[in-house]
């Protein structure tokens, strides 16, 4: 691989764009795939391109059935978790979505919650949610969870995460919290949407501790990335 | 690009910064159970270091000694690793399964 292929690679990352590396086993030339097109050193006939860039939606590396003795390697944007409320459960929750591969931002305006002191290493955001995930954008590698507790935190991010393509939306909250919540939803005209929102928010795992909560919510969002809500 | 991807061309990234000789593992071929899919990749310096994998522990010996081989040659090499492999590596896996790994140099 060269110095330049590399570079690529890190641009690609910082603007969460997919790129698809193929290899010619054989002497190792290369190319790379956009959504743009193919440069690099290595030809590639255009059937082959076109099973490139399926390749770059679906995120599979594979060899390529059109150029024998190629192989394709993916590289899709990473997935994110944004977690609204600087809560107890989050303190916990943050780490372990980060060492599961998420990137993580937790959106808090209350400055005594969202401190570097409560979530040290975590990216932050002392925005109000709505201005938040508009500056960080929804898309469907991005998983949402509302665990403030409080409705002028909670309801602006809902009000966003409905109607946005994200992969996961979950909110923390009793089953009578959550009615009330689902009532404010309708009347704000989301009703048809609210079926995407997971709660009780987690795998029933039966652990009330904030960590054990914290394990569950995020074995849910696992559940939900590679097996669909349906699971 | 996920996060272990990330850490990964982050080290490598350094490396080169550096001056530092550098090469890539990727498995490119499993058949049967095989503990790490295909695309996963283990990069190596010039001083044995490595991040990243391309089994479940099992092969990286045997990958990073051939990476080291790689960077002095230029040259890439398709590595086949698989329990029933009696050929030049001496190196199998538990699990049965049978893995094809392409070593390149970065430069």
């Amino acid at each position: 691989m060269k110095a330049a292929a590399l570079a690529r690679l890190a641009e690609a990352q910082a603007k969460r764009q997919a790129l698809v590396v193929v290899t010619r086993l054989a002497d190792g030339a290369q190319c790379l795939v956009d959504a743009a097109g193919c440069s690099g050193d290595l030809q590639l006939a255009t059937e082959a391109v076109a099973e490139t860039a399926a390749l770059l939606l679906s995120g599979r590396s594979a060899s390529l059935a059109s150029a024998p003795g190629c192989f394709a390697r993916a590289y899709v944007p990473s997935p994110r978790l944004l977690i609204v409320g600087a809560v107890h459960i989050a303190q916990a929750l943050a780490p372990m979505a980060a060492t599961a591969g998420y990137e993580v931002t937790v959106i808090d305006p209350r400055g005594a919650f969202a401190s570097p002191e409560r979530f040290p290493g975590v990216p932050l955001s002392d925005e109000w949610p709505d201005e938040a995930l508009a500056r960080l954008g929804l898309d469907a590698a991005t998983a949402l969870v509302a665990l403030s507790h409080d409705p002028k935190l909670d309801d602006p991010a809902l009000e966003l995460a409905l109607p946005s393509t994200l992969f996961y939306i979950g909110a923390l909250g009793s089953r009578r919290t959550h009615e009330k919540r689902l009532e404010r939803l309708r009347a704000a005209g989301l009703g048809e949407l609210t079926g995407r929102i997971h709660s009780p928010i987690g795998l029933d795992l039966g652990g009330r501790a904030p960590a054990e909560i914290a394990v569950s919510i995020l074995a849910e969002i696992i559940q939900v990335r590679h097996r669909g809500a349906a699971a | 690009m996920h996060a272990d991807d990330d850490r990964l061309f982050a080290t490598l990234r350094d490396w080169c910064a550096a001056g530092k000789p550098a090469a890539l593992a990727t498995v490119v071929s499993t058949w049967g159970s095989s503990p790490r899919p295909e695309g996963s990749h283990l990069a190596v310096d010039g001083d044995g270091h490595f991040i990243g994998s391309v089994s479940g522990g099992c092969i990286e010996g045997a990958v990073i000694e051939a990476a080291l081989q790689v960077m002095q040659s230029r040259q890439p090499r398709l590595l086949e690793f698989g329990v029933s492999d009696e050929q030049a590596w001496q190196v199998g896996l538990a699990c049965g399964g049978r893995v094809q790994v392409f070593v390149e140099a970065v430069e």
